[in-house]
């Protein structure tokens, strides 16, 4: 069946409520007008105000909530509405959810999915374009996905509401309606520990995720025609990173780039470069380079600038290829 | 002109302007308006947790003196405010405690060895000794996993009520705070959530006078802390938290009203920290020693000791017997935990996720197999 990114995850949300009744939605505006994006509408319909719940406008209190329901017993999936807005719960997040398993040696644990569109692209401007997911990388206890596309949408929301650990879910809006592709009706599962490679190549390698994937591809495409082939890896789950998949893409070509929405410094390419350093060394036959956000706050005017879109990578992949 | 107008009428009384309902004098008189009139089985109960309580605190506090252990937050003269709330609901309820609490826990038959082996952070210490000292986590007597920052298990009360409402399950939750707690993000999210959703739960705010070194007064300028219910519709109570008794009657009837829908109930146990916040701190830097002495003639054991002897159901002599059998619990308790070897190396990357990754495998590796920390740096 025909679906994007937002019908897509809906129905994913669909499946896993019909199939397993500890599972709920809760958030501002996700009940009755079925979230700012729509993502959740029509759940209230069929699943009743219970289970998709509009609560009050805090964050703090939508994932402290959550939390106390995943220790309950229930399965919740909070939407906080943009990513931006994710910081008044982030006390909730990086010390209680991502720990909760650690510090009650496995007594407790917190199975939640905390749905959170991100990314710029939609004229948004710093506080509706936002990409955090280093911030939440960097706390252990987290797991963190980004998918690219309709089917990897929702095969790895269905595999994060049955994991057993918190999972933060980021969700590209700038690739919400962007495409429609066949994502099969039903259940299906996308394993959360694997990096995809999209496209082969053996010239280069290109690590990104999210919207920034399909800038990678284009670029990917323009470099054609002056013989430079690139092999493109959608990494899907952030972390924990799937290392072996980018480790033995470069021992083949011995070249990286990483794009990111994210700002630069600190950002999740960092790590990415560090890790391949430490294990892939010799086999590098060029620096590693990032294409990214910039260490600005993100700008609206600009945003297309802003973002490390094909006109930007294209130039950073043949440098590094041709090094 | 017509104002818009979409809110439900009010009726909740200003709290300031309401009794603080009390029972017990400073004798231990019990006044007959509020009598829950227990059985002194029970009493006697709560009298021994309360005593064998303050006998921890008081043992932990020289331990840690005596650099045996690194830290200990006590609860003294807020025995009462936690153990006979603790024993006015039902044992499927569930508590969620900051980190004053662990009375509560140990009354509901959480294991003394457990908590002093957390104090000890060693091997038996059921979190492996991730935690500082009175940082417990106790599942098996419905008792939450203590956390430091302030407020944050208040939300997580409102939270699990819910879902016990979503399921049908006649369970009501607890969040034990101080009046710090109620300047908290937490605290505002947490009572706006449980009256909108007119959810079972408790909130049990232990007003002990001190945040640290900052008094009430610095918290609000409202003329009581239980008045903040009235913004949320939060039915709000103030209760003298040094009373047992007292205590009991409030949160037995603020459960039972819970349980069969009545939802939520904000209660002020105005107690007193008698000791300081935590043995990193020495509050004569900034408390008045007047204070603390009228404050201490409020002491909540002494008040119920001299209840149950008016009623004939205490005696020195049980007294004695009472402190020795807690005495030689305590040493034996304190001498396995001291015997028991540090939590291994390798549980320091388990349970970050419920199956490690491979990077945490591998720093594992590198832990285990690199070199030690020189003792005692």
């Amino acid at each position: 069946m025909q679906m994007n990114m937002v019908s897509a995850i809906n129905d994913a949300l669909r499946v896993t409520m019909r199939a397993d009744e500890r599972v709920v939605v809760l958030g501002e505006d996700v009940g009755k007008v079925g979230g700012v994006f729509r993502v959740t509408a029509g759940l209230q319909e069929e699943f009743g105000e219970e289970r998709v719940i509009d609560t009050p406008l805090t964050e703090t209190g939508i994932i402290g909530n959550a939390i106390g329901m995943a220790l309950g017993g229930l399965r919740p999936v909070p939407e906080i509405q943009f990513g931006d807005f994710i910081y008044p719960a982030f006390d909730q997040l990086v010390n209680e959810a991502a720990k909760y398993r650690y510090r009650s040696g496995g007594e407790y644990t917190c199975p939640m999915v905390v749905r959170v569109p991100v990314g710029g692209g939609i004229k948004g401007g710093h506080y509706h374009s936002q990409m955090p997911e280093s911030l939440f990388i960097h706390t252990a206890g987290l797991k963190v996905v980004c998918p690219s596309n309709p089917y990897d949408a929702k095969g790895l929301l269905i595999s994060s509401i049955r994991d057993n650990d918190p999972v933060l879910f980021f969700e590209p809006k700038r690739v919400y309606r962007a495409l429609k592709m066949d994502v099969p009706e039903g259940d299906y599962t996308v394993d959360l520990s694997s990096a995809k490679v999209i496209r082969e190549g053996e010239h280069v390698t290109c690590v990104s995720w999210g919207a920034m994937l399909f800038e990678a591809l284009a670029a990917a495409e323009e470099l054609k025609d002056q013989g430079v082939e690139t092999e493109v890896i959608d990494l899907r789950t952030l972390w924990p990173l799937d290392a072996q998949t980018i480790v033995e893409s470069v021992k083949k070509t011995g070249r990286l780039v990483i794009v990111h929405e994210a700002a630069k410094a600190c950002g999740l390419g960092a790590e990415i470069v560090a890790l391949l350093c430490e294990k892939a060394f010799l086999h590098l036959e060029a620096p590693p380079k990032r294409v990214t956000g910039y260490d600005t706050p993100f700008p609206y005017t600009n945003e297309n600038e802003y973002l490390p879109l094909a006109h930007r990578i294209a130039p950073a992949l043949l440098e590094t290829a041709r090094y | 002109m017509e104002v818009h107008q979409s809110y439900p009428p009010s009726a909740l009384p200003w709290a300031a302007d309401q009794e603080v309902i009390a029972v017990l004098d400073l004798e231990g008189r019990a006044d007959a308006t509020h009598d829950p009139r227990l059985d002194l089985a029970l009493v006697t109960r709560i009298y021994k947790a309360m005593t064998r309580t303050r006998m921890i605190d008081l043992r932990l506090t020289k331990l840690q003196r005596q650099g045996r252990i690194g830290f200990h937050v006590g609860a003294e003269g807020e025995e009462a405010a936690i153990v006979a709330s603790a024993a006015a609901m039902r044992d499927g309820d569930w508590l969620f405690p900051c980190y004053r609490e662990v009375g509560a826990a140990l009354y509901r038959g959480f294991s003394l060895q457990a908590y002093v082996d957390n104090m000890y952070g060693n091997a038996n210490d059921v979190v492996h000794g991730r935690q500082m000292p009175d940082h417990i986590t106790a599942r098996s007597v419905r008792f939450g996993s203590v956390t430091a920052p302030i407020g944050t298990q208040i939300t997580q009360a409102v939270g699990f009520a819910h879902a016990a409402k979503i399921r049908r399950e006649d369970i009501v939750t607890a969040s034990y705070f101080g009046d710090g707690a109620t300047s908290s993000n937490d605290f505002h999210a947490g009572l706006t959530f449980a009256g909108v959703f007119n959810l079972p739960t408790l909130f049990l705010l232990r007003n002990n006078g001190w945040a640290i070194s900052v008094p009430t007064s610095h918290q609000t300028a409202a003329r009581a802390l239980a008045d903040k219910g009235i913004g949320y519709g939060v039915r709000a109570v103030r209760v003298d938290g040094n009373d047992a008794l007292a205590v009991y009657r409030v949160v037995n009837e603020a459960t039972r009203r819970a349980s069969q829908g009545g939802g939520p109930t904000l209660i002020e146990l105005i107690t007193y920290r008698a000791g300081a916040h935590s043995t990193s701190d020495d509050p004569t830097a900034y408390r008045d020693k007047a204070e603390v002495e009228r404050q201490l003639k409020r002491d909540p054991i002494r008040r119920l000791r001299k209840y149950l002897e008016r009623q004939g159901a205490w005696s020195d002599a049980q007294e004695q017997a009472h402190e020795a059998e807690v005495t030689e619990e305590l040493k034996q308790c304190i001498e396995r935990a001291e015997a028991a070897p540090p939590p291994s190396i390798a549980s320091m990357f388990e349970d970050v996720f419920e199956h490690m990754p491979e990077h945490l495998a591998e720093q594992q590796r590198e832990c285990v197999q690199g070199p030690r920390a020189k003792k005692g740096h």
